[in-house]
């Protein structure tokens, strides 16, 4: 991989400084809080962390769907070097959402409408964007079935009578169906079995090969986004602490929370090195700690960890860490 | 190679703790209007078809499956929350919870081994609850919002009788509570669930679980609601109380990955059937079902180097439901072994095969291996 010196035109997503709050009554949570990374087309990026740390929210402010009580409050984010956040949400409704970036969302197997048929459902996305009759639609909907791997008469289903790993399809078909380039994958395969999650991602992989589609999975899970993510960042308390491609932060992992993480996973082969974990819990991000909001959990915490932030310091091949233990002074 | 049951090889001795014998739960269906019309006979969800194994004291005993396979529903039988069909299920008791279920029941609820004891009777399980025990999936559903820590953990004490006043059972409440390391134990006895944490909640059902002092447990996929940077600590936790208490798990969990940090024994399950039973190492490094084996290979594996290929488990189809359970090997529709083996066909889609043992303790209930 290039390293990340290069001309802002390769990039097709490129966030600055994001900040997304939610407002409520207790105060303030600052779900995202000052998040930057750049994506290039065709890449997979793997966005992990633990409940609570902001993922979910980061990957609904890219379509602009950060629920309420919940705000973009500050930073950009470009999509094929437009600002998409200056936009109005009826120019970002048309333009983009959808067309462009589309979201495969978390608990899928509820997302879909039980009291009508999935063909008519996946019709639907094509009568609001592209105004087809609802032949044209269901015509559509039969091959973008194919595409997920599915008969094309399933579209005369009820979701019901699907399976979980059969609506997961549906579900990701609809993502797809107005030929995005950019997917936002939320937990895809929570609530599959191992054997159905193996067979998404297989699909996943080879459509986003067949589509050059640019891919942001996020998960809690190291093991499942090794299994596809060129790029990793991984998010705690609200900020990306550690971010590069996937095969140097697996391999050396620079964070002290990447690498408890990576110590925490149970592996089936190899050396049964002892589970080791965290101490501690995520914080409450409403008063996230000073300083390094991972530094009660720290068992490196230094004095400086307590009172200052910690600044991105970038290594090699875009490898970038949030933590002083990397800072040369 | 020997057909026989595992419980054959491991016979009920001084360290069975618990015997699992021809296990079956069926839940029966609705009639439809036109089946009752009809008469025709009710169908049954086959959660848990004849199951047999045995724990032994101080064991860790794993069983693994997917979902809906009977793991869950199998924990539960053991405790009597849903009724079993058909079976034994055995347990060796105390001496005194022994003559208390004697004096209730009589000695017919004795065994050969005159140790263990199948209960008949729901009501008479109240003394066996002492000793076994539940840990629960959710950390958020399996406490009452509306009860204290405190009123949590003194309700089992004083539904048993336990110390004889209220100042006593609390002092019984604060010894648990720093055993699950909630301390200090007076910061979290007047707090409700909704103050907790996940992990902090799972400790109370811990503590929960433990406070009876019982001998055997069973944790029904205790980790999997929690995030994975907590996981390694309440594991282990659960390990650090096995040794301080001489607790014997039943450890219910879909992560086959994880059973090799857990568990002495493993038993793989499919829809209501166990398919592979031996040494935890032994199943993972030689996987003899072809069931197994797809598991085996479907699990991610943290390692990006290899993302580019596709991963493919040796497996076909998808889980069928288990009122129409298919006939032979359920496995059989969906076995890639079968379709390299034709010439098992008359087997595999015919007959059920049953658990062989094939090496010392490992036990498989597959066609390939037997010499039929």
């Amino acid at each position: 991989m290039e390293s990340s010196e290069t001309s802002t035109g390769e990039y097709i997503l490129e966030v600055s400084n994001l900040k997304v709050y939610y407002y409520v009554i207790k105060g303030v949570v600052k779900a995202v809080d000052n998040v930057s990374f750049s994506l290039r087309k065709g890449e997979a990026l793997g966005l992990v962390g633990e409940s609570g740390c902001g993922k979910s929210t980061l990957g609904y402010a890219l379509i602009r769907l950060v629920p309420p009580p919940g705000r973009i409050v500050g930073g950009t984010i470009k999509f094929k070097g437009i600002d998409i956040l200056s936009m109005s949400e009826e120019e970002f409704r048309t333009k983009i959402r959808w067309k462009e970036i589309s979201m495969i969302f978390q608990g899928a197997l509820n997302a879909l409408n039980p009291v009508i048929r999935v063909g008519d459902q996946i019709a639907e996305v094509y009568s609001l964007h592209l105004g087809l009759s609802k032949r044209e639609g269901l015509m559509r909907a039969r091959e973008l079935l194919k595409i997920v791997r599915m008969e094309p008469d399933k579209v005369k289903s009820y979701p019901f009578e699907l399976s979980g790993g059969m609506k997961q399809r549906v579900v990701i078909a609809m993502a797809l169906a107005l030929n995005p380039s950019l997917v936002i994958a939320d937990e895809p395969t929570t609530a599959l079995d191992v054997v159905t999650q193996a067979h998404i991602l297989n699909l996943l992989k080879t459509i986003q090969r067949e589509r050059g589609l640019t891919l942001i999975l996020i998960s809690h899970d190291l093991s499942l986004v090794a299994e596809i993510a060129d790029t990793v960042a991984i998010m705690y308390a609200g900020k990306i602490v550690e971010y590069g491609p996937s095969d140097i932060v697996y391999k050396n992992p620079l964070h002290p929370y990447t690498d408890g993480l990576m110590r925490s996973i149970p592996r089936l082969t190899g050396e049964k090195s002892e589970l080791v974990g965290i101490p501690g819990e995520p914080p409450d991000l409403i008063n996230p700690p000073p300083g390094c909001r991972f530094h009660p959990r720290c068992k490196f915490a230094m004095d400086i960890c307590k009172r200052e932030e910690p600044p991105t310091v970038e290594f090699e091949h875009g490898h970038r860490v949030a933590c002083w233990l990397h800072v040369k002074r | 190679m020997r057909v026989v049951s595992p419980v054959d090889t491991h016979k009920l001795d001084q360290r069975t703790l618990l015997y699992v014998k021809n296990l079956k739960v069926w839940f029966p269906l609705r009639k439809s209007i036109t089946e009752i019309l009809t008469m025709a006979p009710t169908k049954y969800v086959r959660a848990v078809d004849d199951i047999t194994f045995t724990i032994n004291e101080g064991e860790v005993f794993g069983l693994v499956g997917e979902s809906g396979c009977g793991k869950t529903t199998t924990g539960r039988a053991i405790l009597r929350l849903v009724d079993p069909t058909s079976g034994t299920v055995a347990y060796k008791p105390s001496e005194q919870t022994l003559k208390e279920l004697i004096r209730a029941e009589g000695p017919r609820i004795l065994l050969e081994s005159k140790i263990h004891v199948d209960v008949t009777k729901i009501k008479n399980m109240k003394p066996l609850r002492r000793e076994m025990q539940m840990i629960f999936q959710d950390p958020y559903g399996s406490l009452n919002p509306r009860q204290t820590v405190l009123s949590i953990l003194m309700e089992p004490l004083e539904v048993h009788g336990i110390g004889e006043t209220k100042r006593e059972r609390i002092e019984i409440i604060m010894k648990t509570l720093e055993l699950v390391k909630l301390v200090p134990p007076e910061d979290f006895l007047h707090r409700y669930p909704h103050h907790l944490s996940g992990g902090q909640r799972q400790r109370v059902g811990i503590a929960r679980a433990i406070i009876l002092r019982p001998k055997f447990i069973i944790a029904d996929e205790p980790l999997s609601m929690l995030d994975v940077s907590i996981r390694t600590d309440i594991l282990k936790l659960m390990m650090e109380l096995k040794e301080k208490l001489g607790l014997t798990y039943l450890f219910i969990t879909h992560d086959l990955a994880l059973t090799r940090y857990v568990a002495d024994r493993i038993a793989v399950m499919y829809l209501g059937k166990i398919v592979e039973l031996g040494p935890t190492e032994k199943i993972l490094s030689n996987p003899l079902h072809p069931y197994t084996r797809a598991l085996i290979q479907a699990i991610p594996v943290p390692d990006p180097s290899r993302r580019k290929e596709l991963k493919t488990p040796e497996i076909k189809g998808e889980v069928p439901s288990a009122v129409n359970i298919p006939p032979g090997c359920r496995f059989h529709p969906r076995c890639v072994a079968l379709d390299r083996n034709p010439h098992l066909a008359g087997y595999c889609k015919v007959r059920e095969p049953q658990l062989i043992e094939v090496e010392k303790d490992h036990f498989v209930a597959c066609w390939l291996y037997s010499k039929a």
